[in-house]
């Protein structure tokens, strides 16, 4: 009982910092009028946007909102996937087999730092400015933190786990499926969220350069037509769609990763 | 009557065993293990007592076929032992049950790995589970369990896949007084139960003493067999009995007492 009153009080807590975002914003804006309507727009407009561009409208960049959120999401998971399917593989295969280690792992030491913004010329260059080269970003932007991330997981193998599972008579391959892995996964889970912000945070980069749709394009666009309202309507839907895949992948975790520590 | 090569009753044989490791410098060699020599009986409760860090783990892991000697070798029913087997369970000192697998997960581990059927396996985990006192925590994960608790799951995982020799490097080292008097006598009761040839490490001579049917005392770094007694006491056994006090001030007089 009191403990449910003690979490009722931080929703309380949580619901006012936001009010009082909106109300110093409203303030500033329709109120005291501070700041012009042209930098930064009253929340009341900026909801009407946000309503208007919901329910079908397609101005000022040509498109619904549902539309660019269709074509952005195209774009962030089909790279998302790609390169999570080859990071976590590539990751586990670099850290479980060491002559493979001493292939790969140079190669992909000197490919990691680089940013996957950095990959956005050649992109252009290999694959034009249509869907693949923005796939391709977002796919540099994945790879790197799930590949570094499972990597980092199956090294934490304690070796008297595998020496439990060798008195057991397990195989290598056992070992590795039933121990190394299951040992991994909840920074496996941990690379597959940060591959998610960070092909997110490409998308709109990438999108801001040659798109005809999507979010980074919409206000892209609203920002050359000086359209602050709509700009802020695309960064909203841009944190709150980024919030939700975040959240489906921490439920999945919960999911599948048991026992804590 | 016993012969010299060994005879059948012999679990295990363990001939003139030493392990040398290279020295951290890279330089020259670290001799832990000397010449150490042994055979362990049917149903015998053997405790390896001796001080310090030196090379006890490292002879367990020899003897389960995890590691081998730079010199001798180790027989188990007759075949030498080269790789580990499920006829050698092992029971760690602590850290070893897997985080990400209940109680019930982590007992079938062993059958599941040697392929056994999901009805069987769980029959087979269910008796251990019984057997060490746990039933009703099947599907508890360790991260839930106390220490005491934790280290029956591990008694009952290396029970599962019924082995001939359990060996046992301290389990109980890191339990607070009271919970390792409590498991001692657990040990005792399960052991009693189901009878197996323990190996069982300890440096604390009450446990040794408590334990065992025979005790081996080693020197320490590097280790080799000092002296070997046979404690006949009954079970169970009382830490004040004046026997058992005697036996404790010999063994205890005889321990190497450096680092």
């Amino acid at each position: 009982m009191k403990n449910k009153t003690a979490k009722y009080k931080y929703r309380i807590l949580s619901v006012c910092s936001v009010i009082a975002v909106l109300f110093i914003w409203e303030l500033v804006t329709d109120i005291l009028h501070l700041i012009s309507p042209m930098m930064l727009p009253s929340p009341a407009k900026v909801l009407n946007t946000l309503i208007y561009k919901l329910t079908g409208g397609v101005n000022p960049d040509g498109a619904t909102l549902l539309q660019h959120i269709a074509a952005s999401m195209k774009i962030a998971l089909g790279g998302y996937t790609v390169g999570v399917l080859v990071g976590v593989p590539l990751g586990i295969a670099m850290a479980w087999n060491r002559k493979f280690e001493m292939f790969a792992k140079p190669l992909f030491d000197v490919i990691r730092p680089i940013p996957a913004l950095a990959w956005i010329p050649l992109m252009i260059l290999w694959l034009g400015i249509g869907y693949w080269s923005k796939v391709g970003i977002i796919f540099f932007a994945a790879f790197i933190s799930a590949t570094i991330n499972s990597y980092a997981g199956i090294k934490r193998t304690s070796q008297v786990h595998l020496w439990v599972a060798s008195t057991f008579g397990a195989s290598k391959r056992q070992m590795l499926f039933k121990v190394a892995i299951p040992t991994a996964l909840p920074m496996i889970f941990t690379g597959l969220r940060l591959a998610l912000g960070s092909s997110w945070v490409a998308l709109v980069a990438a999108e801001l350069l040659a798109a005809t749709r999507g979010l980074g394009y919409m206000i892209q666009v609203a920002r050359m037509l000086g359209r602050p309202d709509v700009i802020i309507v695309g960064m909203i839907t841009i944190g709150v769609i980024g919030y939700l895949l975040s959240t489906v992948l921490e439920k999945l975790q919960n999911k599948y990763v048991k026992g804590g520590k | 009557m016993e012969s010299a090569a060994g005879n059948i009753a012999d679990v295990l044989k363990c001939s003139h065993i030493s392990k040398e490791f290279d020295s951290f410098d890279g330089t020259g060699k670290n001799l832990v293990l000397e010449d150490i020599d042994f055979s362990v009986k049917d149903n015998e409760f053997l405790v390896l007592f001796g001080p310090g860090q030196c090379g006890k783990t490292t002879l367990l892991n020899i003897l389960a076929g995890l590691e081998s000697p730079t010199k001798g070798e180790v027989v188990d029913h007759g075949k030498k032992v080269t790789a580990p087997a499920p006829e050698r369970g092992v029971v760690y000192q602590k850290t070893a049950l897997f985080p990400w697998l209940t109680v019930m997960g982590n007992v079938e581990f062993g059958p599941k790995v040697r392929g056994f059927k999901k009805e069987e396996r769980k029959k087979i985990a269910d008796h251990y589970i019984d057997l060490v006192g746990l039933k009703g925590f099947e599907k508890s994960y360790p991260s839930q369990l106390s220490g005491g608790m934790r280290q029956r799951v591990g008694i009952a995982r290396a029970y599962s896949n019924n082995p001939s020799l359990m060996l046992m490097d301290e389990p109980f080292g890191h339990l607070d007084a009271q919970t390792r008097y409590m498991m001692e006598e657990e040990l005792q009761r399960i052991w009693q139960k189901e009878k197996r040839a323990v190996v069982f490490v300890t440096n604390n001579i009450e446990e040794a003493l408590f334990l065992a049917d025979r005790i081996i005392l080693m020197t320490n770094c590097p280790s080799k067999i000092k002296k070997e007694y046979i404690i006949d006491l009954p079970h169970p056994r009382s830490y004040v009995d004046p026997e058992f006090l005697r036996l404790r001030r010999e063994i205890t007089e005889n321990m190497d007492k450096s680092m």
